[in-house]
């Protein structure tokens, strides 16, 4: 006979709102096998805590039920009070009475009674539980950080000044990303380059960082403490070591009208590139889709060129494989499209406004670009379609952010910042000119940020107004902004030289097939969602895999850096230990039954199956049968469910527990519990209580 | 602005009315103005379409048929195209002004109540509409004896105004629709009644 603790919480108001958890609590007692039964407003909480624990030594109870709320929250918890008293942690089971049945129902009596039903399948479940002892696996102290934008690269340096080694993975030719493109930086003004740079030449030059530039991350096996990574590193066409980066057959490829993505498309390129002057590693790259010996199969002019001989068309795309510990995301995110043909397909573009029709619509990435000293312009302000210094410019905010019916709900923080330093740089360099911005709501909060917006208003007289832009067109040298001005209720028309869009913050184009090799969740707009907003933003809810920066939402530079910091910090948490205790919610074949199908090793994600020989004695070979290898198998219970012959059980979920639950929920004509004042009577199933 | 807001807790029943008649939801907007920006007639407006559907959120009854907005809307729907939230603000128009007939509010603009009553009495009397006389009639309703009767021959002359009116041979049929119609106002006309006299001091949320 078992003696089972149910433990009925109010998660403050949560639950009891809706579940009247006393009668919760009373009903439990009368369930065969618990020997106690209890609510109380707060179990997570100290007292909460110590409340079962007393429960447990005083009633000698050899199981617990925590009614309350989903073990994703706080099974941790309980199962540790459970192993202080003395119990074995996996004697503790908890019934989810909150996000199952406190919130998703109103307050009625089959509110109640649902929670009392939830916890009698425990109280079966629990009943069968039996004590598990943890599995403790190696840690390989190394990271991974994906990404070298400015979180990759802080976060990449933290571990590795941390004496960890680390591999950095960077699609694009150079580290660098977005911030190397920026001119100057909210809400100080100092140039991007210049606090960015050196940070990438450690990055290139660290003893304890491994680089891989022009590489993606292929293929993610294992788990906490022990990945194994596949890494593509693309074909270059150029040998890195021999290479110089003397820039030689830049100046002599004769393909030269590739529009340069590091400018977005204001300047162009060459087929065999350097993307920016400070790239690290400072070696080109050839652009095989417009390189002209790739498409006509004859020219090579750069290998001709090449003093060092560094230039090797015979390249191919090479894999290799490293084995880590711990991964940083730091994928950054991308701008969205505004004209009709961009990388999001689902959301609509903006034809009213023209951008990607008129050469003088740029977005604010463009902007950058036109403000930076190493821009295409050498830091002038001046138009695209002639290059004329453009006296009024007028900013339009929100593109794509908070604007439902074009798909995006979500503000995308950085643009009102950015906007106001637009505003300020382009009073900087035009002092005659007029900076217009149409803004929704000005959203600066932050050290330094509102003062920066009113700067840009009180000191450099950028007009703000308030509202928004219905349509853009040509008119002569001129474009027409026709606009609102909801304060004094007004329309507005200007005569614009240069128009630049605020265009929302979005994850990287097709970022989350990465994010589905690494198991690890996304909202509706792809970026990553963090394990809890608020307690666990860097973590994600797979363990051992951290981000940071823009892949989980609308971040500025410090923001990114603060949480990059944030993720390496939690990679060295991780490997301060040299073994790590994992769950023992594993499977576990049965030799005796298993007749080696081999179907669960073909169904097994993570490759913990394997096949085993068992022989007698004399070293005969008896016969052969399914093995699941605890320090990788993660207890998904693929092949417990595919098992033929029954012969998997998952420790924890055991056929029998399950099973023992869902006849507990069939039991017919139990009805145990009878709400208060309605003893006598109604229905002779409550009679026989 | 001559209105002053009062807050009296139930602000919020010119938006609730609205939804009910036409389905949209007034709460969605957050006045980014993108409405005013397009329309071609906000110069002529006493105020644009965001501000008048800032009044309708605050519940500002008697300054909403003050306003000559509706009445000057052209129905070209710019707004509802650009709008954000996706806010089928022309339809809001249509309502205000249908509102403003149901409750028997003094109409502000004079030309577009002539316009509509005699384009519907063309239609009523005909079947359907009958140019010359509509035109006749509205000339003489609203005043203005003279108004675009220069067009007058050109149209004729290029075949575009019959002299005499097409009728539809389901005169009947239309009339009927007509005489519903009407009794349907009626009774809604009757509940606005009721419901100001069950409720009185919340029928609106402002004061001169």
């Amino acid at each position: 006979m078992s003696k089972i603790g149910v433990f009925v919480c109010h998660c403050g108001e949560n639950i009891s709102r809706t579940v009247d958890c006393e009668r919760v609590a009373r009903a439990s007692e009368q369930i065969r096998g618990v020997a106690f039964a209890t609510d109380y407003k707060y179990m997570c909480s100290d007292p909460g805590q110590a409340l079962i624990k007393k429960a447990i030594r005083e009633y000698e109870l050899d199981g617990v039920v925590v009614s309350s709320c989903s073990p994703h929250m706080h099974e941790k918890t309980f199962r540790k009070a459970v192993e202080e008293a003395g119990l074995n942690p996996f004697l503790c089971e908890m019934a989810n009475i909150r996000e199952h049945c406190s919130w998703v129902h109103e307050k009625e009596e089959t509110t109640t009674r649902k929670a009392i039903e939830l916890v009698r399948l425990m109280v079966e479940k629990v009943k069968r539980n039996v004590a598990l002892e943890p599995i403790r696996v190696n840690v390989t102290k190394r990271a991974l950080v994906i990404g070298g934008g400015v979180g990759g690269i802080q976060a990449a340096l933290d571990i590795a000044d941390g004496g960890h080694e680390v591999i950095l993975v960077e699609k694009d030719p150079s580290v660098g990303g977005h911030m190397a493109q920026l001119s100057e930086t909210f809400p100080t003004l100092d140039c991007s380059q210049c606090i960015l740079t050196p940070k990438m030449v450690d990055v290139g030059s660290h003893p304890n960082i491994k680089l891989y530039t022009y590489s993606e991350v292929e293929k993610i096996e294992g788990f906490v403490g022990n990945f194994k990574v596949t890494i593509k590193k693309k074909a270059r066409s150029v040998d890195i070591d021999k290479c110089t980066g003397c820039g030689e057959c830049q100046l002599k490829c004769p393909s030269k009208k590739i529009p340069s993505e590091f400018d977005r498309g204001l300047k162009n390129r060459t087929a065999i590139y350097i993307p920016f002057p400070q790239a690290v590693p400072a070696r080109p790259v050839i652009d095989r889709e417009h390189c002209i010996y790739f498409t006509k199969g004859k020219c090579k002019a750069c290998q001709k060129v090449c003093p060092a001989g560094a230039i090797d068309y015979e390249q191919t795309d090479e894999y290799v494989e490293e084995e880590v510990g711990g991964i940083v995301v730091a994928t950054g995110f991308d701008l969205y499209t505004v004209g009709e043909q961009g990388p999001y397909p689902d959301y609509r573009g903006y034809g009213e406004y023209g951008y990607g029709e008129d050469p003088d619509i740029i977005d604010g990435l463009q902007f950058e670009r036109l403000a930076s000293a190493s821009g295409p312009t050498g830091g002038a302000i001046l138009r695209p379609s002639d290059g004329k210094e453009p006296k009024s410019v007028v900013f339009l905010k929100c593109i794509g952010s908070r604007h439902p019916s074009k798909g995006i709900e979500f503000c995308s923080k950085i643009c009102c910042m950015y906007t106001a330093k637009h505003t300020m740089l382009y009073k900087h360099k035009v002092h005659d000119g007029t900076a217009y911005v149409f803004y929704m709501d000005i959203r600066s909060p932050g050290k330094g940020y509102d003062e920066f917006v009113r700067r840009a208003i009180e000191e450099d007289g950028a007009v703000y107004l308030r509202g928004r832009v219905s349509r853009i067109y040509r008119s002569g040298d001129h474009l027409i902004v026709k606009g609102a001005d909801t304060l004094s209720g007004a329309a507005v028309e200007i005569e614009a030289d240069m128009v630049v869009l605020a265009t929302a913050v979005m994850p990287q184009p097709g970022i989350e097939g990465l994010f589905q090799k690494l198991g690890i969740s996304y909202d509706q707009y792809k970026f990553a969602n963090e394990a809890h907003p608020k307690l666990r933003p860097v973590e994600c809810a797979t363990a051992g895999i951290f981000l940071a920066g823009a892949c989980q939402g609308p971040k500025d530079i410090p923001e990114t850096v603060a949480q990059a910091s944030g993720a390496a910090s939690k990679v060295q948490i991780l490997f301060s230990r040299d073994e790590m205790l994992r769950e023992p919610v594993v499977a576990k074949v049965n030799e005796n039954t298993c007749i080696a199908c081999w179907y669960c090793l073909e169904v097994c994600p993570f490759k913990a199956i394997t096949q085993k020989e068992i022989r007698d004695r004399k070293g005969n070979l008896i016969k052969r049968v399914a093995e699941v290898n605890p320090s990788v198998c993660t207890g998904c219970g693929t092949c417990a469910a595919t098992c033929f012959s029954n012969s998997i059980d998952l420790a924890g979920f055991t056929d029998e527990q399950i099973y023992s639950e869902i006849n507990a929920l069939m039991a017919v004509g139990q009805d145990l519990f009878p709400e208060p004042g309605k003893e006598e009577g109604e229905s002779p199933d409550e009679q026989a209580a | 602005m001559k209105y002053q807001i009062r807050l009296t807790g139930d602000n919020a029943r010119l938006t609730r009315e609205i939804n009910a008649r036409c389905g949209v939801d007034l709460t969605q907007c957050y006045q980014c103005g993108e409405c005013t920006a397009g329309c071609p007639m906000t110069p002529e407006m006493d105020a644009g379409p965001t501000k008048t559907l800032r009044l309708i959120q605050l519940g500002m009854e008697d300054a909403l048929f003050d306003l000559n907005t509706p009445w000057l809307c052209a129905s070209c729907e710019t707004c509802t195209a650009r709008c954000p939230n996706d806010i089928d603000i022309a339809l809001v128009m249509d309502v205000v002004r249908q509102m403003a007939r149901l409750k028997g509010k003094k109409i502000p603009v004079k030309q577009p109540r002539v316009f509509q009553d005699v384009f519907l009495k063309s239609v009523e009397n005909n079947g359907r509409l009958y140019e010359p006389g509509m035109i006749a009639f509205y000339n003489l309703r609203s005043g203005d004896l003279f108004h675009d009767v220069g067009l007058g021959p050109k149209m004729l002359f290029k075949g575009k105004l019959p002299l005499l009116p097409h009728t539809s041979g389901n005169r009947e049929k239309l009339r009927e629709i007509f005489r519903k119609a009407e009794a349907f106002e009626k009774e809604a006309g009757k509940e606005t009644s009721r419901e100001a006299h069950a409720d009185p001091g919340h029928g609106s949320g402002s004061d001169t």
